[in-house]
């Protein structure tokens, strides 16, 4: 950041404290990121992209299972502007149901994985020390030393005939049918497997900031004047540790897309006829439609590529908002 | 216990207790799952007496507490990891030995590109901070971080085999061949990125430091100043810490590269166990990368600990 600016939101800050204001370290914290260019350009990307994911049955031109053997591996034209696939479906609309996938799975994931999770776990294991801190790390150690991806595939490729087979019990319990048809327990499996092997890194990045927080002499002063166990984790480290989680979450958003996508594409992901960017990569990467319609491999890959590329940008610029030494 | 030694020893001591939860609960959720390697094999039209023999013959019949036990006692008190499925009258060592030796070879080279690549550009990018080479390196990294392996893999293959026949479009005929350049790079790539961002981020710090100042203006040449004193303590912290990570990139950029390319290593003899429920062979692979990770892991902890004195090991503090 050049001088100028810093200089600017002083003044800024300045006439704010002159006339009454105060502003909250969010709020600055929000300035400085849509001062940012890149950042912004971010946002709109991943805006754009969760808007179109989730209205994506109001968007898309056609369903995403919508096929016509007539129509099979067209070029481009004016109904179907990207062309057609195999089996005669819309591109277009095949990715624009993908994004709905991904949004589901990021959204959901990231929620457990990289800000519940971790904060609990994280905050707990850093205040109370101990033996909780102790059976947190030495369970966090072990699911990081797994094979990460290996284990995914294992976990999904065995489980899901027993996902789906609760649900279906599930479904006929309470009479209301749908759940399976919609692909639930594929979602469902994808965001219990991945969140339960992404909150370690986060959570150990909070467990150490907590730990630090814990000698820092307010908390020290908070404990003194006889403040709750509760009332020192929520207002005095909470709001403490919540920079950590929004850079987790900016971090983890694209590795959690990428993820859903490689499973996808290992097959043990989301299961056809449902659209995922995985589905398509592995649909468009086979020999003969690379060779002779790229496009089916070029939309999603393209679409991918910027999305999680958006993500890291944000991820760094965020980064640099809360912790502006690191620039 | 105190100090270093024991450090290391308390993580050695915890590695077999890692494997042991790691095996069994592996084990259970392979076995719990509903398909087992022979049903896959006998397909669905089948004999169900010799169904059951064949299930009998290889303990698959019991209670899945019982078979880990049988599991453990041979592997503990015979080095036995069990039968595969798919390949019979093989012992696992003997099918998973020249996978894993393929997949080692295509790793060292992405390996040993990832910091070849990786730390001058990184260097090079923090040192011409505040031009516009800056930015743009940090952006062209983070964007190639950004693209997932198997995105890459298609397109270098659209690009380099199916348009400029450069290349071939897969397949695996040794080290020394033009085959091995597409997936050397995908795998890589990533790699090379997030390695160069860690060198200038180090660097940068560096930078700033009391004894660059100090070799500055003892009047040493700008050449020097960086190889001798900003490089060798950016470098080394860089190497270290991301070996860990390295790996663990690799691996997974091996197996989406190998099913892609049909690239006969572990990656995509992983996955093919999967499919094929092959219990045994799965295990071993899974207890082998476990091992890879933890000893890695410790590895970069000690060197780190060795490198630079002011890491406390035990994580203490207050």
């Amino acid at each position: 950041m050049t001088i100028d600016a810093s200089a600017s939101e002083a003044l800024a800050a300045a006439e704010g404290y002159a006339l009454g204001r105060s502003e909250s370290l969010w709020g600055r914290a929000f300035r400085r990121l849509l001062r940012k260019r890149i950042a912004v350009g971010c946002l709109v990307v991943i805006a754009a992209f969760y808007t179109v994911g989730l209205a994506a049955p109001l968007i898309a031109p056609y369903g995403y299972s919508e096929s016509n053997l007539d129509l099979s591996f067209h070029g481009p034209s004016v109904s179907h502007p990207f062309g057609t696939d195999r089996n005669g479906r819309d591109t277009l609309s095949r990715n624009i149901y993908a994004a709905r996938t991904t949004v589901i799975v990021t959204l959901a994931t990231v929620l457990a994985g990289s800000v519940v999770l971790p904060l609990t776990l994280g905050m707990v294991a850093g205040y109370r020390r101990g033996l909780i801190d102790a059976a947190i790390n030495r369970v966090g150690e072990i699911l990081a030393s797994l094979p990460g991806l290996p284990m995914l595939v294992l976990i999904n490729a065995t489980l899901r005939p027993r996902v789906v087979r609760a649900i279906a019990h599930f479904e006929d319990g309470v009479h209301w049918h749908g759940l399976t048809s919609s692909g639930f327990a594929d979602f469902f499996l994808i965001f219990s497997v991945l969140s339960l092997f992404g909150w370690v890194g986060y959570a150990r990045l909070i467990r150490s900031q907590t730990l630090t927080l814990r000698g820092s002499e307010y908390v020290l002063a908070a404990e003194a004047s006889g403040a709750s166990t509760k009332r020192v984790l929520f207002t005095h480290i909470l709001p403490n540790v919540m920079p950590l989680v929004i850079v987790s979450v900016s971090a983890s958003l694209g590795a959690v897309a990428g993820s859903e996508i490689a499973l996808t594409f290992l097959g043990v992901g989301i299961q056809p006829p449902h659209a995922s960017f995985g589905a398509l990569i592995t649909d468009g990467s086979t020999a003969a439609v690379l060779r002779n319609h790229p496009q089916l491999l070029l939309v999603p890959a393209v679409v991918v590529a910027s999305l999680i590329f958006a993500f890291n940008l944000l991820g760094d610029a965020l980064n640099d908002v809360f912790t502006p030494r690191a620039q | 216990m105190d100090g270093l030694g024991g450090y290391v020893l308390r993580r050695l001591l915890f590695l077999p207790i890692t494997l042991l939860i790691v095996s069994f609960a592996t084990f259970y959720v392979t076995r719990w799952g509903p398909g087992d390697p022979i049903s896959v094999y006998s397909g669905q039209y089948r004999d169900q007496e010799a169904f059951d023999r064949v299930r009998h013959k290889y303990g698959l019949d019991k209670p899945i507490v019982e078979q880990y036990g049988i599991w453990l006692k041979d592997v503990v008190l015979h080095g036995d990891f069990g039968v595969s499925f798919r390949f019979r009258d093989r012992s696992i060592p003997e099918i998973i030995g020249p996978k894993i030796w393929v997949s080692a070879r295509l790793g060292l080279y992405a390996f040993i590109l990832e910091f070849l690549i990786g730390i001058p550009v990184g260097v090079y990018a923090a040192l011409k901070q505040g031009t516009w080479r800056d930015p743009f390196l940090i952006s062209v990294f983070l964007f190639f971080q950004s693209i997932p392996v198997l995105v890459t893999v298609p397109i270098l293959v659209l690009v380099f085999a199916e348009k400029l026949h450069w290349l071939p479009n897969g397949g695996f005929d040794g080290l020394f061949s033009k085959s091995m350049i597409i997936p050397t790079l995908a795998i890589s790539l990533p790699g090379i990125a997030g390695i160069a961002r860690l060198a200038r981020v180090t660097t940068l710090e560096t930078l700033r430091e009391d004894f660059v100042r100090t070799a500055r203006s003892k009047g040493l040449g700008e050449y020097t100043v960086v190889t001798r004193h900003v490089v060798r303590n950016s470098v080394v912290p860089v190497m270290t810490t991301v070996i860990g990570l390295s790996l663990v990139g690799l691996i997974e950029g091996a197996f989406f590269t190998e099913t892609i390319l049909g690239i006969p290593g572990i990656g995509r003899f992983t996955f093919e166990s999967v499919n094929g429920r092959d219990y045994n062979v799965l295990l071993t692979i899974v207890l082998l990368i476990t091992t890879l990770f933890v000893l890695a892991n410790l590895a970069v902890d000690l060197v780190l600990a060795v490198v630079d004195p002011r890491i406390r090991i035990n994580g203490g503090g207050k």
